[in-house]
């Protein structure tokens, strides 16, 4: 419970940071986006007055350049808590109703990716080290190797000049089939699938090499483990040994790595997105920075951390669940 | 209390009781000068605690010149490794690729001549002619000249990338594992803090806010901004298995610092996690890079492969028209070979810094057993590489 409750408030100091952080980039840097916003409104109307500006700017980006600097915080921290995270400048719509919608499409890509990647990885490096040496081995090691030096963009690439244009096999960009009506129908999900193949092969197909290789080589340092020898010495079925022994000990140090990959999918996701043109939050990060919209940058930064870190916390609590040992650790003050 | 404390006199000196007081007063007539090497005076040395005992001396005749010192140590560092390395086509594969690179970003840029807007005709495929070996661009420019051009500034973005991400991971993570306690705490809130931040969108609004210029070196280590944060809490739970071993605490007992034992005792075992970490470092600044560029939403002084990739998509529409595709296909081989390269040397890295795989080289080196010990490398299951726990090379981008 105790634990829960750090990890809870780890969480909380996490987006707190970030809010603060992005307080700081927007508002204190010289040249920063407060006098690029400034200079701009001040070359579209020059008749404006500087309070008529100030107050622009203030709806857009939730600053309030003439209150005292604690105020301006302040402000600014309150209206992130109520879910304010200003106003697009390009779209001329609340940040909050461009980037919100456009989350659980980016989370259905990566997870997703990552699921495949993760699932068709451990399968074959646990079956690549129980056939450690044969030629099948040999031959998806070097494949695995291959993939694992790939991007994902490359692949993306790849992919959408083959399969996309040259055979017409998958379309080449949006989340569905833009006649359809949206909702829980055959024809749509279908539809979201099928725009969503290329997008999940690019970012699966680099991944699961990784994991193949990272899990082959635990398997094979777990295989010569002695409660293993015991395991068998004892009779237990084979099925038993591979999954409860050998898979379960071998994904345990695999773990980090998969902390650090769920961190690493939405960075992964801002260049495929923008390839397939698939408006999810890092399509609409990449807009705003085309289109040096501030407060849209900020908010989808902010959005896209928050995501992740209720995607990270998740896993992270889950992990005491597989792991008993994990929890405390070294916390001592030794030396 | 330190228990050598009350040795300080000579008189209760257990060594001297240990060797026999005779042998202690048949050194005192012998008036053969000191080496230098053992620091002890010729008057003095009696009253010294250690010094005095022959095995101590002995020590000192067989030290080594300043000369020898330096060829052993060229054995130990260049020639051993680069037996392991030569032993392990992997490793050979890697340190070759590599090296072409290297060569490509030093000398190339010499040798070949800078690319040029309608230095040929435009749009020429790849292998068709001897002048323009991988092609031209929309503009005419030649795509060899161009990726030659751009290897020095994507060499300088990669190590100033992988560097930082390695010391400032390295440091957090064998401090906060090897203090523990407050230390510990406070390092890992804000490790954990800038690992939950997601790294590729965070390079892109500090690269938007902070109107940087395109200098490599400083893409490079915003492009890794936040990376050291994953590689400081791997390295911490390595460490904290280590902490506890008795060579560790016998450093603790004689008194010796903790920056002294973690440099000393700590980071030498680590080093082929860190080796490891540093070329996959490497590789992700060269994904990340290439992709921003790609994206265009990095600032860059010259042209550079993402940058090319850029071009080739935006200017040609390289992705839907087959006569533009080699445009694109190129940077992107370029890429995935370096990147093959680095992930093949850190496979072999493992074995380079492998104490039992070092042992056997650096002894051949001495003894001239080669014979003995060339083959035995065969032996040894090909799975060294990824059977570190806790290491995973995989990750999403």
């Amino acid at each position: 419970m105790n634990y829960i409750f750090k990890r809870l408030s780890q969480s909380l100091l996490t987006v707190f940071v970030v809010v603060s952080a992005s307080f700081g980039l927007v508002r204190l840097l010289p040249g920063g986006p407060m006098d690029y916003l400034r200079a701009q409104m001040i070359q579209q109307g020059s008749d404006l007055s500087s309070a008529e500006i100030n107050r622009r700017i203030a709806a857009q980006t939730n600053i309030a350049v003439d209150e005292p600097l604690y105020v301006q915080y302040l402000d600014y921290m309150i209206a992130m808590v109520q879910g304010n995270f200003g106003q697009s400048i390009w779209y001329e719509e609340p940040v909050a109703s461009i980037i919100g919608p456009a989350i659980p499409w980016t989370v259905f890509l990566t997870a997703s990716a990552l699921f495949l990647a993760f699932t068709v990885g451990i399968s074959l490096g646990a079956f690549m080290a129980y056939k450690e040496g044969s030629s099948f081995d040999i031959a998806s090691t070097g494949i695995g190797l291959f993939l694992n030096s790939t991007p994902s963009y490359v692949v993306a690439l790849l992919l959408i000049a083959f399969l996309g244009y040259r055979f017409q096999l998958f379309p080449t960009g949006g989340r569905y089939a833009s006649e359809l009506t949206t909702g829980f129908n055959i024809p749509f999900l279908a539809s979201v699938a099928y725009h969503g193949v290329l997008p999940i092969m690019s970012m699966a197909l680099v991944g699961f090499g990784g994991w193949a290789l990272s899990m082959r080589g635990n398997s094979i340092r777990v295989l010569g483990e002695d409660y293993l020898r015991v395991a068998r010495l004892r009779g237990l079925s084979t099925r038993r040994i591979a999954i409860r022994y050998v898979a379960r000990n071998a994904i345990l140090p695999m773990y980090t790595g998969l902390m650090i990959a769920i961190g690493t999918v939405f960075g992964g996701a801002v260049i495929i997105e923008n390839i397939f043109a698939y408006p999810g939050v890092g399509f609409y990060l990449i807009q705003a920075i085309n289109a040096r919209d501030y407060p849209l940058m900020m908010g989808g930064f902010i959005l896209i951390t928050v995501a992740m870190v209720i995607g990270i916390t998740i896993a992270d609590l889950t992990y005491g669940w597989l792991d008993p040992r994990a929890k405390g650790g070294g916390s001592r003050e030794s030396y | 209390m330190n228990p050598t404390d009350g040795n300080d006199s000579a008189d209760s000196d257990p060594v001297v009781d240990a060797v026999g007081r005779e042998s202690v007063e048949d050194r005192q007539s012998d008036t053969r000068p000191r080496s230098s090497i053992t620091g002890h005076d010729q008057q003095g040395q009696a009253l010294t605690d250690g010094g005095t005992v022959s095995e101590f001396e002995q020590m000192a005749d067989v030290s080594m010149t300043t000369a020898e010192r330096r060829r052993q140590w060229f054995e130990e560092k260049i020639l051993a490794p680069g037996r392991i390395v030569w032993d392990d086509w992997r490793a050979r594969t890697g340190a070759f690729i590599v090296l072409v690179y290297l060569l490509m970003g030093t000398l190339g840029p010499l040798l070949v001549t800078a690319p040029q807007p309608n230095q040929g005709p435009r749009l020429i495929g790849a292998f068709r002619s001897l002048q323009y070996p991988l092609g031209t661009t929309a503009s005419g420019e030649s795509i060899f000249a161009q990726i030659i051009h751009a290897t020095p500034s994507m060499l300088v973005m990669i190590a100033s990338g992988a560097v930082f991400t390695v010391v400032l991971g390295t440091a957090v993570g064998t401090l906060a594992g090897y203090k523990g306690g407050r230390t510990d705490s406070a390092l890992m809130t804000v490790t954990d803090i800038m690992m939950t931040i997601p790294g590729l969108p965070l390079t892109i609004v500090l690269a938007a806010a902070l109107q940087i210029k395109g200098n490599p070196a400083v893409i490079g280590i915003l492009i890794t901004v936040n990376a050291w944060a994953g590689l400081g809490r791997a390295i911490r739970s390595q460490v904290l298995t280590l902490r506890d071993s008795e060579y560790v605490e016998a450093s603790r007992i004689m008194g010796i610092k903790t920056p002294t034992i973690i440099t000393g005792d700590i980071i030498p075992n680590l080093m082929p996690y860190i080796t490891m970490n540093f070329v996959q470092q490497a590789r992700a600044v060269i994904f990340g890079s290439v992709g921003l560029y790609f994206l265009g939403v990095l600032p860059y002084n010259n042209v550079n492969w993402g940058v090319m990739m850029n071009a080739a998509v935006e200017r040609a529409g390289a992705v839907s028209s087959p006569l533009a595709f080699h445009w694109l296909l190129m940077p992107m081989l370029t890429i995935i070979v370096l990147a093959l390269g680095l992930t093949l040397l850190a496979q072999g890295a493992d074995r380079i810094f492998n104490p039992r795989v070092r042992a056997r080289h650096a002894k051949s080196i001495g003894g001239g057993d080669d014979d003995d010990d060339g083959d035995d490398e065969d032996g040894d299951p090909p799975t060294t590489s990824t059977t570190a726990p806790g290491m995973s090379t995989a990750g999403g981008s």
